[in-house]
C-alpha cells in the first residue's frame, strides 16, 4: 500500500518536472521590453560586429537609447532606408545613383558618412619567395583552381596550402566577394577559428598562404611574409598599409558607411556622432579596421 | 509533529536537486528540436546528405554534413585506435602489475590527465603536437585528422583506464588462484583469465570514452585544419561536426537555413552521445548483473 502511494507522487512529480520545463520555455518568450527610444540599424554583414560593438558602447553613454542591429547585406539595408524601416544603415559598398534617386523620391535625403575602413592583407611563410600576386592568381589559388606554388611564379611544385577564416568572419565574406569574385572557396582550405592561428599555420608552413586583417599583419611581421598584391597584372605590387587603404591604392580594401536621413532624430544623429568620436574608432581599430582619422 | 515537517521538506528539495539535471537534459532536448524542426520544411532533409558543407556562399548555399560526419567518425576511430591499447595496457598495469605504491602515484596522475581543461591540451596541441606531426611523417601541415586523434587519446586514455582499472579489480580473486594453481603464468592469466573476466566493463570503458571524444570540440577546432573534405586518409585536414557548430554558431543569423542545419548537427551529436552512453550503461549493467 505504501509503495503505491510512493509511487503515484512520483509520478506526479515527474508531471510538474514537465510543466516547470515548459514554463520555462514560455516565460522567454512572454518577456517585454521597457520602452525607450529605439535606433535601428540594418544593413552589411560585414559590419554587423562592429556597429554591434558600437551599438554596446553607445548605449552605456546614452542609457535612454536601444539599438538594435541586423545584419542582411548593405542593398536590404539601403532598402530599409529609403522605405523608411530603418534609421541607420550600415553598408560596405557606396549606394548606386539609382537608389539615390530612389530616396528622393520617396522624400528621404540621405547623409554619406565613411566610418571605418577595411583592408585585407595576404600572408605567405617567409621562405617563400613570391613577394607579390595579382588578384586572378590570388581568387584562383582560394579557389582551388591554381593549386601548385610554380604556376604563379614560385619554384616549389608543392600543392599551395590555403588558409582561410571561418565562414562566420566578416573577412572571409568580403575576401569571397572582392577576391574570388563570388565563387566557392577551394573544398581543401582550412578553415582556421581566428587570426592567431592563421598566423601560425602560416609562420610554420612553407607552402602556406592565408589572408588577415592590416592589423594583424603589422603585428605579426616577423612571423610571416605580407605579399604585395597588384589590382591588375600590368600594374605594379602594392604594399597593405594605412596609407595604400586610405588613397585606395591597395586593391583588398574599402571604405565602410553609415548612411542616416539628414532629418534624422537626435538620438539618431548621436549614434553616428558615436562612431567618428574618439571611443567609437578604438573599437574600429580594436575590430581589425582601420580608421578614418 | 514539526520535525516531519522540516523532514519532508529536506527530502523534497534533494528530491528536486537531484531530478534538475533531467529537468535539464528534457529542455535541451526540447530546445534543440525546436529549433532544428523547421529545417525540414525548408530547404527539406535531403539538403543535409549533399556532399559539400558551404553554408556561406554568394552562389549556392550548401548544407551536406556529409563531411563532417565523416571527419568526426575519422578523428574519433584514430582517437580510440589509440587509446585502447594505452588506456587498457596502463589499466592492466595498474591494476595487475604494479607495485602498490607505483599505484599510488600513477593513478591520480593519469587522473590529473582528466582534469586538463581542453583547450589547454588544443593549444599544447598546436605548440607541440602539430609541429611534430608534421616534422615525423614529413607533411606539408601538422593540422591534420591525425593529430585531432593523437589529443583525443590524450583525453580519453584518462577516462578508459579509470573505469577499466576498476573492471580489472573487481575479477574475483578465485579466478586467479585458480589460474595460477594450474600453472599458468602470470602473464597468462592476466591475458587469458582476468582480462576477457572484465572485458563487458573494459568495453564499457571504450564506449564510454569514445563518448567523450566525439563530443570535444575546441582542441580539435585547433589542431584538424578544418577543411570539410570527405576522406579516410588520417594525414588529411577534416572538419568536425563539434568543430563546425562552435566556430559557425557565433555568427550565423538567428532562425536561417544555416542556424537550422547547425541544430541539426547537435541532434546528431546528441544521438550519437547518447547512444553511446546508453550502450556503455548496460554493458556495465550486464557486467555487474553477471558478478
Amino acid at each position: 500500500m505504501k509503495t503505491d502511494k510512493n509511487q503515484k507522487s512520483r509520478g506526479s512529480d515527474m508531471a510538474l518536472i514537465v510543466t516547470v520545463c515548459l514554463i520555462i520555455m514560455f516565460a522567454g518568450i512572454a518577456g517585454g521590453a521597457a520602452e525607450k527610444k529605439m535606433v535601428t540599424v540594418k544593413g552589411s554583414d560585414t559590419m554587423v560586429h562592429l556597429v554591434s560593438h558600437w551599438a554596446e558602447w553607445f548605449m552605456k553613454q546614452r542609457p535612454d537609447v536601444e539599438a538594435a542591429v541586423t545584419g542582411g547585406g548593405s542593398g536590404t539595408g539601403i532598402a530599409a532606408l529609403i522605405n523608411g524601416t530603418t534609421e541607420i544603415c550600415a553598408s560596405s559598398r557606396e549606394m548606386k545613383d539609382k537608389e539615390k534617386q530612389q530616396a528622393k523620391a520617396k522624400g528621404v535625403e540621405v547623409k554619406e558618412i565613411v566610418v571605418a575602413r577595411d583592408g585585407i592583407a595576404v600572408v605567405v611563410n617567409p621562405q617563400n619567395p613570391v613577394s607579390e600576386l595579382d588578384m586572378e592568381q590570388l581568387g584562383g589559388i582560394f579557389t582551388g583552381s591554381l593549386t601548385k606554388w610554380n604556376q604563379v611564379g614560385g619554384v616549389s611544385d608543392k600543392e599551395i596550402l590555403v588558409f582561410s577564416r571561418e565562414s562566420s568572419s566578416g573577412t572571409y565574406v568580403f575576401f569571397q566577394e572582392h577576391v574570388l569574385k563570388n565563387k566557392d572557396y577551394a573544398v581543401k582550405a582550412k578553415l582556421m577559428p581566428a587570426t592567431s592561428a592563421i598566423i601560425e599555420a602560416v609562420a610554420s608552413d612553407a607552402d602556406s598562404i592565408g589572408y588577415v586583417g592590416l592589423g594583424y599583419a603589422q603585428a605579426a611581421k616577423d612571423k610571416v611574409r605580407v605579399i604585395g598584391v597588384k589590382a591588375d597584372a600590368n600594374l605594379p605590387a602594392v604594399m597593405p598599409s594605412e596609407e595604400t587603404v586610405i588613397s585606395g591604392k591597395y586593391p583588398i580594401a574599402r571604405p565602410l558607411y553609415l548612411y542616416v536621413s539628414i532629418a534624422a532624430r537626435e538620438d539618431v544623429t548621436a549614434f553616428a556622432g558615436f562612431c567618428l568620436s574618439k571611443d567609437g574608432q578604438e573599437i574600429v581599430r580594436q575590430e581589425g579596421y582601420v580608421t578614418v582619422k | 509533529m514539526k520535525r516531519t515537517w522540516k523532514e519532508k521538506l529536506i527530502e523534497k528539495s534533494l528530491k528536486w536537486t537531484a531530478t534538475l539535471s533531467i529537468v535539464i537534459v528534457i529542455c535541451i532536448f526540447i530546445f534543440i528540436f525546436k529549433e532544428a524542426v523547421p529545417f525540414a520544411k525548408k530547404p527539406g532533409l535531403g539538403e543535409l546528405f549533399r556532399i559539400r558543407w558551404a553554408p556561406v556562399s554568394p552562389l549556392r548555399e550548401s548544407f551536406g554534413i556529409l563531411p563532417l560526419v565523416t571527419g568526426s567518425v575519422l578523428v574519433t576511430a584514430l582517437a580510440m585506435l589509440l587509446t585502447i591499447p594505452f588506456g587498457v595496457g596502463s589499466a592492466v598495469y595498474i591494476s595487475e602489475v604494479a607495485a602498490p605504491w607505483e599505484r599510488e602515484i600513477l593513478k591520480p596522475f593519469i587522473e590529473m590527465l582528466a582534469g586538463i581543461p581542453s583547450v589547454v591540451i588544443g593549444f599544447f596541441g598546436l605548440m607541440v603536437l602539430v609541429p611534430l606531426v608534421k616534422s615525423c611523417f614529413g607533411l606539408a601541415t601538422g593540422l591534420t585528422a591525425f593529430s585531432g586523434g593523437l589529443l583525443l587519446a590524450l583525453m580519453a586514455i584518462p577516462t578508459v583506464t579509470s573505469i577499466s582499472e576498476d573492471a580489472l579489480r573487481s575479477v574475483p580473486r578465485s579466478y586467479k588462484e585458480a589460474s595460477l594453481a594450474l600453472g599458468a603464468s602470470r602473464i597468462r592469466t592476466i591475458w587469458r583469465v582476468t582480462v576477457p573476466a572484465a572485458l563487458s566493463g573494459i568495453t564499457a570503458a571504450v564506449m564510454l570514452g569514445a563518448g567523450r571524444v566525439i563530443g570535444e570540440t575546441m582542441a580539435v577546432m585547433m589542431v584538424t585544419g578544418n577543411a570539410a573534405v570527405i576522406t579516410f586518409w588520417p594525414f588529411e585536414s577534416v572538419r568536425t561536426m563539434t568543430a563546425t557548430v562552435a566556430a559557425e554558431m557565433g555568427e550565423v543569423a538567428f532562425g536561417s537555413d544555416h542556424y537550422r542545419a547547425l541544430f541539426c548537427i547537435g541532434i546528431i551529436l546528441l544521438a550519437a552521445a547518447f547512444g553511446l552512453n546508453v550502450a556503455a550503461q548496460k554493458v556495465l549493467g550486464r557486467y555487474r548483473m553477471g558478478k
